[in-house]
């Protein structure tokens, strides 16, 4: 549904992705893990064209988003939800109005229907307390929260997520993890989860791939990632106290 | 589109390669900023839209009523200054009475207009920049790009509307408060009284000072709002690049206010 195609970007003098190429299947979890700083994050804004590569090709489909323009563009992006690292909520519109935005600016509903779909996209995130505050006034958490309830308020095919579990509980963590589980097998979004956190990532994950040096040094379903003898995956599992025998007995 | 990366020189060049890259870059910034402006202008008539019109409610009170304390102190000194410095000239040849045709005259023409641009430029200006700017590297605006919702037109066009509209209101409303300061000044200080001072404005200053001065203050208000936007939405780099951006949008805005003012003035007279 995703592939790169020998992607290469050079950022700041650098080969921040070194002919990367992968594929992602319609109706799968795909996990990106990595350290900090690594491109994860870069990775997935090619997949929205909101960088473009040095070289390659990123296609969506038969369609290559890399090189898409106008009304095409639109089109494919239309096809995204999502959840940027930070929140990315407008700071002068409520929690709410933030999620009802892009109902309200891209689609014909009426208000009725908006109000409805905001409650059910703030309620699966459990924000809905929450939803006349504004973005200053709660957590970093709840932030992240509020755009994951944004990103799946237009219900699309494919979900971004940049580190949706960092910076939240335990508790919480686990929460948004089943989310993305459902929203994934009842309503069959394809998901790319980018994340720290190895636990979630061998739980929800069907593909892992560990990103180092601009390419992935390890993709493998869950269960082989945990096995790998690749140095990088072993000191990344290790530094969380995962080890080949503990992941098993779960 | 708007999302860009930071300009860089392949490792490979010389020192008048680099320079030869430096000019080209700059003129392409000139030539989006340009089209920045003009985008933003041909959106005008989303501002139908009853949901495009709250935004552009919200962008008239932040740029009229939030700068108008400002702007009345500056101009209300303004025309005291001008009219106490021209008052001690003129009286040296019994002229005082004509203060209020030198205060009326230059503010109408330029004093207005400039102070106008000025201060919605140092206020206004670089608030959107800092805003936008902040939003930028927040990813809020990659985020209204991934939504498919243009940002020049949800972002720059209320805002490019609402200075449309202010600059020339506050232009005429400094010109009021400053002929106002003069007259002050005039009475209290050079005994010219109320009916003269008025009487010896009104004999010289002609419609046309008026409309030329209001045309200014329009064109400063594009000015400052397309200089401001473009700096804010290609900000990188994070709070420093924000910091940067505020500082390049305030000094490009006061260059381009005086710059442009002469050839306007240039033009017309
Ligand atoms: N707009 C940009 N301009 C210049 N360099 C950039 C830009 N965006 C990212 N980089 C560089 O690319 C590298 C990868 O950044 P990225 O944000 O993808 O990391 P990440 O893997 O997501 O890390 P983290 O886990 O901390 O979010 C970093 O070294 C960063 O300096
Ligand atoms: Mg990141």
């Amino acid at each position: 549904m995703i592939r790169f195609e020998h992607i290469v970007k050079r950022l700041a003098g650098r080969n921040v992705l070194d002919d990367l190429s992968f594929e992602i299947h319609p109706g799968e979890i795909f996990v990106i893990v990595g350290p900090s700083g690594t491109g994860k994050s870069v990775t997935l804004k090619h997949m929205v064209q909101l960088l473009r590569p040095t070289s390659g090709t990123v296609w969506v489909g038969k369609e290559s988003i890399s090189t898409a323009e106008g009304q095409a563009l639109e089109r494919l992006r239309g096809r995204f939800g999502y959840l940027f690292q930070g929140g990315a909520l407008l700071g002068w519109l409520t929690v709410a109005q933030n999620v009802a935005l892009p109902l309200q600016q891209k689609t014909s509903l009426d208000e009725a229907e908006i109000a409805r779909r905001v409650q059910e996209a703030l309620e699966m995130v459990d924000l809905w307390h929450a939803a006349e505050q504004y973005p200053a006034e709660i957590s970093g958490g709840m932030q992240k929260r509020a755009g994951l309830a944004r990103a799946i308020v237009q219900r699309p095919e494919i979900v971004l997520y940049d580190e949706p579990t960092s910076g939240l509980d335990p508790v919480t963590a686990r929460t948004i993890d089943r989310l993305i589980q459902h929203l994934n097998r009842d309503l069959g979004v394809t998901s790319v989860v980018v994340t720290h956190d190895m636990q979630g990532a061998l739980t929800i994950g069907h593909r892992v791939a560990m990103l180092h040096g601009g390419r992935f040094v390890e993709v493998a379903a869950p269960a082989a990632f945990a096995a790998s003898r690749c140095p990088e995956v072993q000191q990344f599992l290790e530094a969380q106290h995962i080890t080949r025998e503990n992941f098993f007995r779960k | 589109m708007i999302t860009r990366e930071p300009f860089e020189y392949p490792d490979s060049a010389g020192y008048f390669q680099r320079l030869y890259l430096a000019t080209q870059e700059g003129l392409a910034e000139v030539g989006r900023a340009v089209l920045l402006g003009v985008r933003a202008l041909r959106e005008l008539p989303d501002l139908r839209r009853p949901k495009a019109r709250a935004e552009f409610l919200r962008q008239l009170y932040i740029c009229g009523i939030e700068s108008l304390p400002v702007i009345t102190v500056v101009a209300l000194f303004t025309g005291m200054i001008l009219a106490f410095q021209t008052g001690i000239e003129l009286r040296r040849y019994n002229q005082e009475v004509y203060i209020g045709s030198a205060v009326m005259v230059s503010m109408l023409r330029e004093m207005a207009p400039f102070i106008t641009g000025l201060i919605l430029g140092a206020c206004v200006g670089s608030a959107m920049a800092a805003q936008l700017g902040t939003m930028k590297v927040n990813d809020e605006i990659a985020a209204l790009e991934i939504m498919s919702i243009n940002p020049v037109r949800f972002l720059v066009t209320p805002r490019l509307a609402a200075m449309m509209v202010m600059t020339p209101i506050l232009s005429f409303y400094t010109c009021m408060l400053g002929s106002l300061g003069g007259a002050v000044i005039g009475m209290t200080q050079l005994n010219v009284p109320w009916e003269q001072y008025m009487s010896a404005g009104l004999e010289f200053a002609r419609p046309k000072d008026l409309f030329v001065g209001l045309f200014k203050a329009l064109v400063y208000g594009i000015i400052i709002t397309t200089v401001s936007c473009n700096e804010g939405l290609t900000t990188t780099q994070g709070a420093v690049g924000v910091g940067e951006a505020t500082r390049r949008a305030v000094i490009i805005s006061f260059l381009l206010v005086l710059v442009v003012g002469y050839f306007v003035t240039r033009f017309f007279y």
